[in-house]
């Protein structure tokens, strides 16, 4: 499929689930109740509308931050929501909560950005220092890193009483999501937004530390910069939605392989795509028990791992 | 001009460059050779900004390339080094187009188009140009990588052992491209070689470099002589004379 044909498709696929995430729900809406059921418009603005962004966000973004997040470790295999990004936001929003109770939300978000941002930032250093020719060890250890703070989590939030809320954070879904609830993540929508103005440096960069001096591209300040990105995403999608795994690690594998890695045209493809699986999957997660929901982060689970096994036993053809 | 002065760089406690100075003629191709350990890569990854000097300078232009604005270098110097990191799925033309990066910073015009076709016109890639470049040879993806430091165009090149895994074909390919960004570009090119005959065959002048000091320098026919090669690599060498050129064979 040409470049283009990616993403007229993508397009138009992500404007038909849209419809539908805006017409299923408990209640029936029909389109022409919006015009005379105040009440009917009343939950369409106020709920569906703000679900249905907050999934497309949501889905966006997570899946460009995983792009970037692959380039910075130089490894296909690692996502924020399993390198300890993700736990490290938790763990970030639960001490807060321990040390500095009923702070307001963009304090929350702050906090979980900078815990975000230091977690993943360890990582970086841990994985810098593996054999390049192990590049399974990358994934590995991020998964056990990601376990070790997760515990801390689970532990301080045990201790703490604080289970309940915890689960909303590493369980992500969108049923709680109305307008006044979903609002932060635009900011992350505007991080990943941000990323594309970065494309080239962000692809040189993914070439290796040599090729981006050698182009005369501060490669810390790109590092840096693309860090911020992936830890603002995570952070705002952990506190308002909770965990969702695999978008950002299996979106950018499938694009990569269809279109390549030149992020100019790879990151707008990652971001609809991204949008289109996760709000397939929440769809999916609303229809499967009508009209009871089943979480999105659960129904990625299984479709992300099975499509990830996929990925890993069809390797791309070299030529020899 | 590039002028290497009072360079050292010590690497897990050992001395790889020892108070090394040295000029580089401009406009030539310059072969530096020496025994493996020498320090020829870390010298090249040294001048390019790669690594930082414990002791010394380089300059370029009488600029110092560790102390200028690295975007400014880029427009300047250009380096291929000898292990390459994985490249990623991007298409030959895309790789090669990065080359131009130094000069516009994301905003390419006609002229940069220009430059790319040129330079996968010089390595024979022209019809590998929509290929994504994982899927290409070894001997291929050098011919790219040599096509985006054309591409970058700077006064000055620098080549760590470009014709590693190359057959006689691709060799060819690659020493003709660095004959022509001397010849007819006029740009400074310095390339690690071990195998002395291309030094012999492509290079005006020759740097010699052991335990990582300065050996021996001057024209490549000075150089490539029997006794400062057999002491420079203490082993035995015979050198004849083809087509007006030394050529050395192992005794």
């Amino acid at each position: 499929m040409t470049p283009r044909a990616t993403f007229a498709s993508l397009c138009c696929l992500l404007a038909l689930l849209s419809v539908a995430s805006l017409l299923v729900g408990a209640q029936g809406i029909a389109p022409t109740d919006l015009l005379f059921d105040p009440q009917a418009r009343h939950l369409f603005l106020a709920g569906r509308l703000p679900r249905t962004l907050a999934v497309i966000l949501t889905g966006a973004s997570l899946a460009v931050a995983g792009l970037i997040m692959q380039i910075l470790a130089r490894n296909r295999f690692v996502e924020p929501a399993t390198a300890g990004t993700a736990q490290s936001a938790a763990l970030g929003i639960v001490v807060l909560t321990l040390a500095a109770p009923g702070l307001p939300m963009i304090a929350q978000m702050a906090g979980a950005t900078l815990a975000a941002l230091t977690g993943t930032a360890v990582f970086l250093v841990m994985v810098s220092r593996l054999p390049v020719q192990q590049p399974m060890l990358v994934p590995l250890t991020g998964l056990v890193y990601g376990g070790v703070i997760g515990a801390a989590v689970t532990f301080l939030a045990y201790e703490n009483d604080l289970l309940q809320f915890v689960d909303t954070w590493i369980n992500g879904e969108f049923s709680a999501i109305v307008r006044g609830r979903y609002e932060m993540l635009w900011i992350a929508g505007l991080a990943a937004a941000l990323a594309y103005l970065a494309a080239d440096q962000l692809t040189i960069v993914g070439l290796g530390r040599d090729a981006a001096v050698n182009l005369g591209l501060g490669y810390r300040q790109v590092m840096a910069l693309g860090l911020l990105a992936v830890s603002v995403v995570t952070a705002i999608t952990v506190v308002t939605v909770g965990m969702i795994p695999f978008v950002g690690l299996v979106v950018p594998n499938i694009v990569s392989r269809l279109q390549g890695d030149n992020l100019r045209q790879a990151l707008p493809r990652v971001a609809l795509a991204g949008a289109v699986l996760v709000l397939g999957c929440d769809l999916l997660g609303r229809l499967l028990r009508y009209p009871h929901e089943i979480p999105v982060g659960t129904v990625l689970g299984v479709i992300g791992a099975g499509v990830f096994l996929w990925l890993l036993n069809v390797r791309p053809r070299h030529a020899g | 001009m590039i002028s290497v002065q009072n360079l050292s760089y010590v690497t897990a406690g050992k001395r790889i460059l020892d108070d090394l100075s040295l000029d580089i003629a401009p406009g030539q191709v310059t072969a530096l050779i020496g025994p493996n350990g020498a320090g020829k890569s870390t010298l090249l990854a040294l001048m390019a900004r790669l690594l930082r000097p414990d002791n010394g300078r380089i300059t370029l232009d009488g600029l110092d390339v560790h102390r200028t604005a690295t975007a400014d270098i880029a427009k300047r110097l250009a380096i291929l080094r000898q292990e390459q990191a994985p490249l990623g799925r991007l298409t030959v033309r895309d790789l090669v187009a990065f080359g131009r990066f130094p000069h516009h910073r994301g905003r390419p015009t006609a002229e940069d188009h220009l430059k790319i076709d040129t330079a996968l016109d010089q390595l024979a890639l022209s019809d590998l140009a929509g290929r994504f470049v994982d899927t290409l040879s070894g001997g291929q993806k050098q011919r790219v990588l040599i096509a985006m430091v054309l591409c970058q165009n700077t006064d000055v090149v620098l080549l760590d052992e470009p014709l590693n895994n190359l057959d006689p074909a691709q060799v060819r390919v690659v020493m003709d491209a660095v004959d022509h960004m001397a010849r007819d570009l006029g740009k400074t090119v310095i390339v690690v070689l071990h195998d002395l005959n291309h030094a012999a065959r492509h290079a005006t002048r020759v740097i010699a470099l052991k335990h990582g000091r300065l050996f021996a320098e001057g024209p490549a026919g000075s150089v490539l002589a029997e006794t400062p090669l057999s002491q420079l690599y203490e082993t035995a060498f015979d050198v004849l004379t083809h087509n007006a050129r030394p050529m050395v064979v192992a005794r």
